[in-house]
């Protein structure tokens, strides 16, 4: 489920593993779902002594993240998460894999369902460039879509405001939203200016 | 000791133990004998020890091989040694023969000495734990406190799972590999029928065949030649042999035709004539009896609360014997209990045997794991 995840780069220029780390508290229980090869599990380890575990479906990134030391359990999302008690977790983390599932309804009950908090990124389809692309007749192409349409793992790509609305339908409570483009916040006109969304949020109470 | 990591070559030792060994099933062994073998060194610290627990069949003989029999390959040899996944340069590696066994431990084949004859049908049923206590026992008689890595696939995987439960303080890593956390009916009804095999040759004489200058073969064979195809995948199976005929054409009898006859039969044989059947006996009923959870009104979570090690734990997709499913049910206990655990499911079609073929990706998982142990 990380076939979207951008390719590894040194920690440190991951801006977006800071702003998901800017979100979690310290020593507390983390569970990354489609945590790739465990890179922003290490960051939290490291940043904010985090305990927890990936859930990863590939190969290779399960063995990455045997070498980085992380906790990982290989696994589907798409069949849930029953592996895992209902409140066990601080936070459930999905980076930049929300727009790959299948079922994204059950995913985010789910994640509600094992933990108190839910963060979720994933990029913006409402992006200008995206809109720009698509206004002069082309699926986009970009640094955080960087797939062709025919090769794409992105079946459900959404902008901010779909994803407001979702909740919204869903019982799903947004207690924060960060929107980036680059390592750079984005605070005026963010469905149009934001390359990547993160959203944290918890039930409806 | 330098000798046998740079040559490969290793010398079964035996260890004595004649403090009392009380068994789960309440009976009592005065005195036994363990046969083991070690590769590469324990370090100043004895902090690098890796026990390797057996399965059904297996023996202390996990790698390298003897002077005088070169050939002898141990049973894990792809798996252990000098720059292998459990690499021996930086980990001292004991392999046990386990209680009741037929490769040199004490077992039915035996001589008792209160009684000067093969202890045969006398010889206790031992449990998982029974062979555990043994192994701390050895543990202790080599000088090593606690193991960096406990390992073992099928039951030998319910060794290092009862390691971590009964001597929590004494392991800080388990590996555990197509394992399940108890046997399904399934799984005990296949070893019934191996049993009865056994037991129904008229060679087996209540067990003390020994006596009568003769083994139950066929019995013994029987039981093999329907374990090994529990082993194996539908797939493999299909792929290695399919439907060939040994001689082209069919021949209108019971003989040997297919070539899938020919291979269990000749797997039979061969099990048949270094396999005591009374051993065999015990290791089946070893596995039935494994039942952490059983003490824990069925909870295996709760069976789990003590425990403090690391795991490993290892399915493989084409294994039915002991599904990945089983394995999932041993992550979740140990998730419930907030252990560090990592699991992976291998992609493999050779069935429960697949923990111990030589695969990339397996073994890269493995050395990955092993790497990160600080020792």
């Amino acid at each position: 489920m990380t076939a979207t995840t951008a390719p590894t780069s040194p920690i440190a220029s991951r801006p977006d593993f800071a702003a998901i780390a800017a979100w979690v508290q310290s020593g507390s229980k983390v569970l990354d779902l489609g945590c790739g090869d465990g890179s922003l599990l290490c960051y939290l380890r490291d940043t904010r002594n985090v305990r927890g575990y990936g859930v990863e479906i590939d190969d290779a990134n399960v063995l990455a993240c045997l070498n980085n030391g992380v906790n990982v359990i290989q696994g589907d999302l798409e069949s849930g998460l029953s592996s895992f008690e209902s409140g066990s977790f601080d936070y459930v983390i999905l980076s930049q894999t929300l727009q790959a599932m299948k079922h994204t309804e059950g995913i985010v009950r789910e994640m509600l369902r094992v933990s108190r908090e839910g963060i979720v990124s994933f990029p913006n389809f409402g992006y200008w460039k995206n809109r720009l692309q698509v206004v002069s007749g082309h699926m986009p192409v970009s640094e955080t879509l960087p797939y062709q349409w025919f090769d794409t793992p992105n079946i459900h790509l959404c902008t901010l405001g779909d994803f407001e609305a979702f909740c919204h339908q869903h019982g799903v409570h947004i207690l924060e939203r960060r929107v980036m483009n680059g390592d750079h916040q984005i605070t005026l006109a963010p469905n149009l200016l934001g390359m990547l969304a993160f959203y944290r949020f918890e039930r409806q109470k | 000791m330098q000798d046998s990591i740079l040559t490969n070559i290793v010398t079964p030792q035996y260890a004595r133990f004649d403090t009392p060994l009380y068994l789960k099933s309440g009976a009592v062994l005065d005195s036994y004998e363990l046969v083991y073998e070690t590769y590469g060194e324990l370090n100043a610290a004895r902090s690098n020890a890796v026990l390797i627990c057996h399965a059904l069949s297996g023996n202390h003989h996990v790698a390298g091989s003897y002077a005088d029999n070169p050939k002898n390959l141990g049973w894990w040899d792809n798996m252990i040694g000098p720059d292998k996944p459990i690499d021996t340069h930086k980990f001292f590696v004991v392999g046990v023969n386990n209680l009741g066994g037929c490769h040199g431990s004490t077992g039915p084949a035996s001589i008792n000495a209160k009684t000067g004859k093969h202890y045969g049908a006398d010889f206790p049923v031992v449990t998982v734990e029974d062979w555990v206590e043994t192994q701390v026992r050895l543990a202790d008689y080599l000088g090593i406190d606690h193991f960096a890595a406990v390992m073992g696939g099928s039951l030998g995987g319910m060794q290092a799972m009862r390691w971590t439960l009964d001597f929590p303080e004494r392991v800080r890593h388990a590996l555990v590999i197509a394992a399940a956390a108890k046997l399904t009916a399934q799984n005990i009804a296949f070893n019934d029928v191996a049993r009865q095999a056994i037991i129904t040759d008229q060679d087996f004489h209540g067990g003390d065949y020994y006596s009568h200058g003769v083994v139950p073969r066929r019995g013994l064979r029987l039981a093999r030649m329907l374990g090994h195809i529990t082993y194996l995948s539908d797939d493999s199976m299909a792929a290695k042999f399919g439907r060939e005929l040994r001689n082209g054409t069919y021949a209108f009898g019971f003989d040997v035709e297919f070539e899938i006859e020919s291979y269990l039969r000749y797997q039979g044989d061969k099990f048949a004539d270094q396999f005591d059947a009374n051993s065999y006996l015990l290791m089946t009923k070893a596995l039935d009896y494994f039942d952490p959870a059983h003490e824990h009104n069925g909870d295996l979570s709760a069976a789990f609360r003590a425990v403090t090690a690391n795991f490993l734990v290892l399915s493989f997709t084409s294994d039915w014997r002991f599904s990945p499913e089983r394995s999932r049910t041993i992550i979740k206990a140990l998730l419930d209990n907030e252990l560090n655990v990592s699991y992976a499911e291998i992609t493999s079609s050779h069935g429960h045997d697949s923990f111990l073929m030589e695969d990339r990706h397996y073994h890269q998982l493995v050395r990955a794991y092993m790497d990160n142990i600080v020792t």
